[in-house]
């Protein structure tokens, strides 16, 4: 846990000092992001000023380019909740094994009915990520913990162990090769009437900026948030239901995402401080400019072919992360 | 278990007494114990050579039939060896039971290092680095790869264990993600070469290895086995090992250079197996009720063995599923931990 920016939080009066969403910066950020969107919609092998293009236009560019942007809300905002919620900066959906569990849920969702429906698997990875975020949310309750970095180790374990279970039902209905598929997640297969359950990610997106306030001081414990005078559980289950939403939806759509959720909201908290709620619009902007900048490199790398851009991102995320780790030992130290 | 211990321990503490063991009957039990573990061992991997086995021991054509069933045993044995031994050993050299080295990405090295070679030096030169020089080479590279990660994080200033565990398994992360991409870009032929090479299992183990596995396992082991007093000193912990005038970060890092070769070997010989040395280690400390690495040494290899021949047997001539052994290990394993997790309550 950063107990440096923790603690400049409760020192200082928010109320006083509340900082502006939209300063010049978000404007510029938000211009490079629109740039970068309309760079996606015209990258591709196929020539849309040739006949016929306008249609390929609206068939993949626009909803690929779209489903970028919310899938790259998705991924960060739910990665800053659950960052909020257990207040250690190292957790998010893949280090948590949610995305491994949403996997499971689709495997088994197949598993019952072979030729399962976009609408059954999504049920599918939605209720078993809240399984899962809940049974990991359980062993932090549980598990007293010397070091904030134990908590991603936990979670990637758990994660390990969801992934045997889904490999071992995949054998046993040969699935392994669609398991695998599945884990690269890529945006490739987005075309229209195949992504329009990620728009449910925009209400997501307004119920957290509702909540923010309240999920941050979930994350201060049960004591103090009663004492506060929050419902406490009840506020858990709604951040731990929107997690799995989000993610089980990306999960079905997409497929998995790694680090997205961590790089994102740290990045922003690095040059922002954490007041959640003015930091939301930059999250969901900051990831949406990431994922659609990693979805072009990933286009045109090995054009006409594409790469993941799962692949991408769990390169540059694990890189990212570490020197996030790196920059925490050295801030750990001089605190102490 | 611990608090039982240190009961008894306080309880005779005017004895003075300094045995590996709180009491006569509990090392009793330990000798019939692990004499059991290693008849049953023994027991499945007879089994595993003779079951089923259609041609009769007399007839001349016996040991070319075996010879198959042979070398999977024999690679049993070097894994169980070498995970075993491992785990227990970083167990206590990072003072942590819950955590095992394979997390720290030696099976994402492992498959980078392949990829990486048909990557930048083509087909030709994948299939050059074959046979025992390329088996060195990759052992190196691995070592290297841990002593670099072991140094650089534990000294210094701010050296941390967690810290080097948590960057370990991200760069496991990352790492597998960069194979897959390198994957990606390799056309079908080579990929179809590549895929063959980093399928490893116990059936698959290349016998040309062994000539180095075995004599290198063998002096490791025996390294670790040897310098077991010095693992019980290193399990009390960093302040009392300097203050007894022992150079705690020369000591760790030293284990942690042997359970480092150990698990370049396994993985090198039988891919991945994540969760196997923890299972092993966590039943070993409960089978042998003592802090003296010169008796949960030899526990932990027993059992280590007799967990992948009776599983293999099992699921080879009970069951008849054959593929899902590893799988099935690791399920077990996994669920050890986190049973272990829950019940200790803290980490």
């Amino acid at each position: 846990m950063l107990g440096k920016s923790k603690g400049a939080e409760i020192s200082q009066p928010l109320i006083s000092k509340k900082r502006k969403t939209f300063t010049g910066g978000f404007i510029i950020a938000l211009i490079s992001v629109a740039a970068l969107a309309v760079l996606s919609l015209f990258t591709g092998v196929y020539d849309i000023g040739q006949e016929g293009g306008l249609e390929m236009f609206f068939i993949t560019r626009i909803p690929r380019t779209l489903s970028l942007m919310l899938t790259g809300a998705a991924m960060s905002i739910s990665g800053l909740v659950m960052q909020l919620m257990t207040q250690n900066r190292f957790v998010e959906p893949t280090t948590t094994g949610t995305i491994e569990w949403a996997g499971l849920g689709i495997v088994c969702v197949y598993a019952a009915f072979p030729r399962a429906s976009l609408m059954m698997r999504t049920t599918g990875a939605i209720l078993f990520s809240f399984v899962g975020t809940m049974v990991f949310f359980l062993f932090l309750r549980k598990v007293k913990l010397k070091s904030s970095l134990v908590v991603p180790i936990i979670g990637i374990m758990l994660g390990a162990i969801v992934s045997a279970i889904s490999t071992f039902v995949g054998l046993m209905f040969d699935m392994t090769q669609s398991l695998e598929t599945w884990f690269a997640g890529s945006f490739a297969p987005v075309e229209r009437g195949r992504y329009e359950y990620l728009f449910v990610i925009l209400i997501i997106t307004l119920i957290v900026y509702i909540l923010a306030d309240r999920l941050t001081v979930a994350g201060l414990g049960e004591d103090i948030a009663t004492n506060l005078g929050l419902n406490y559980s009840k506020i858990v289950l709604i951040g731990t239901a929107l997690i799995s939403l989000a993610v089980g939806i990306v999960a079905s759509v997409i497929g998995n995402l790694p680090f997205l959720g961590l790089i994102v909201p740290n990045i922003v908290s690095m040059f922002r401080g954490d007041d959640v709620k003015s930091n939301l619009p930059w999250v969901s902007l900051f990831g949406m400019g990431i994922i659609i900048l990693c979805d072009i490199i990933s286009r045109t790398i090995i054009m006409p072919f594409e790469v993941p851009v799962s692949l991408i991102l769990g390169t540059c995320g694990a890189a990212v992360f570490i020197l996030l780790i790196m920059r925490q030992r050295r801030n750990g130290a001089n605190a102490k | 278990m611990a608090q039982m211990q240190s009961e008894v321990l306080s309880y005779s503490a005017p004895m003075r007494s300094t045995h590996s063991f709180t009491d006569k009957k509990h090392m009793h039990r330990y000798y019939i114990l692990l004499g059991t573990l290693v008849l049953l061992g023994i027991l499945s991997a007879l089994g595993l050579l003779l079951y089923n086995n259609p041609v009769p021991v007399t007839s001349p054509s016996f040991i070319p039939v075996t010879r198959r069933r042979m070398i999977s045993v024999v690679t049993m044995f070097i894994a169980a060896v070498c995970q075993s031994l491992a785990t227990v050993s970083f167990q206590t050299a990072t003072n942590n039971r819950i955590i095992t080295p394979s997390l720290l990405g030696f099976e994402a090295l492992y498959s980078a290092i392949h990829t990486s070679t048909i990557f930048f030096f083509g087909l030709q030169s994948l299939l050059e680095f074959k046979g025992v020089n390329a088996f060195i080479i990759q052992m190196i590279i691995m070592v290297g790869f841990s002593l670099i990660l072991y140094g650089w994080l534990l000294s210094g200033k701010y050296g941390n264990m967690q810290l080097m565990l948590l960057v370990g398994v991200v760069l496991g992360t990352g790492l597998k993600s960069l194979s897959a991409f390198m994957r990606r870009l390799l056309n079908p032929s080579e990929f179809d070469i590549l895929q063959a090479r980093l399928f490893g299992s116990v059936n698959n183990a290349d016998v040309d290895n062994f000539v180095v596995a075995i004599p290198l396992m063998l002096i490791t082991a025996s390294l670790l086995i040897i310098n077991s007093k010095k693992l019980n000193l290193l399990s009390l912990g960093r302040e009392v090992c300097i203050n007894l005038g022992f150079n705690h970060r020369r000591g760790t890092i030293f284990i942690l250079f042997l359970v480092s070769i150990l698990m370049s070997i396994s993985t090198a010989l039988v891919g991945p197996l994540t969760f196997y040395g923890f299972l092993v280690a966590t039943l070993s400390y409960q089978l042998a009720p003592t802090y003296d690495h010169r008796y949960i040494f030899p526990m932990s290899l027993a059992l280590g063995f007799l967990i992948l021949t009776s599983s293999y047997f099992i699921m080879y001539h009970v069951f008849n599923a054959q593929g899902v052994v590893s799988i099935i290990i690791e399920l077990f394993g996994g669920m050890a931990f986190m049973a272990l997790i829950l019940r200790k309550g803290s980490l």
